[in-house]
């Protein structure tokens, strides 16, 4: 077995694998009850599914151009997913959302009873 | 007749296909606004992904730059959307 068909072998497996993270993080924003749980199983699922893809990508085609821009894309989303999940899940609490009624706390409404966040703004 | 990896890769675009009907379905049935600005959301990556593998298998690696672009613009769109769903302009 030569070396061309080993990096096919391993980027095939990765992106195998995220493409099954991906499936089940959008079954999870399908079947889940409530925004705030959606946003939960919908980011994490899928940004691993995607940064998985990418790095199986990477292995499979494997040349410096192709690494340097994959890497770049991998941080970007990394970062961008996460700030614009907790930009939405504060919206989407600020603009009357209910949370599910098996829900346990709601720790940003505890802090605007408190005072202790002075603005009600994103 | 189809090769494993041909296969494989025929796997990969009806997964990644279903991952979009899936959010297709969450943005025509979702109760609130938040629940469809969720699904564009969770669509923008999913994309992202698709172009990931159409690099591997085609081989260009210029089509990575589509990649980048889409989920910088998918990230702007993102937090737009969420300042609406507030309420507010976008330059306060």
């Amino acid at each position: 077995m030569n070396d061309m068909a080993i990096k096919e072998i391993v980027g095939l497996l990765l992106i195998l694998i995220g493409v099954g993270f991906d499936i089940s993080g959008c079954v999870g924003l399908v079947r889940l009850p409530d925004v705030y749980n959606r946003i939960q199983a919908s980011t994490k699922c899928v940004v691993l599914g995607t940064t998985l893809i990418l790095i199986g990508s990477l292995v499979w085609l494997g040349s410096a151009a192709a690494m340097v821009k994959g890497i770049l894309c991998i941080l970007f989303i990394l970062i961008t997913s996460s700030t614009a999940a907790h930009a939405l899940s504060r919206a989407a609490h600020i603009s009357g959302v209910k949370l599910w009624k098996k829900s346990v706390c709601d720790r940003l409404a505890e802090d605007q009873a408190n005072g202790r966040i002075k603005e009600e703004g994103a | 007749m189809m090769t494993p990896d041909t296969l494989l890769i025929t796997i990969f675009y009806v997964g990644l296909l279903l991952c979009c009907g899936l959010c297709l379905y969450r943005i025509a049935h979702g109760p609130t606004a938040s629940d469809r600005v969720v699904a564009i959301d969770a669509i923008g990556t999913v994309v992202v992904g698709f172009v990931a593998i159409l690099t591997a298998v085609s081989g260009h690696a210029y089509l990575l730059d589509v990649a980048l672009v889409w989920a910088l613009i998918s990230w702007v769109g993102t937090l737009a959307l969420a300042k609406y769903l507030v309420g507010k302009n976008l330059n306060e």
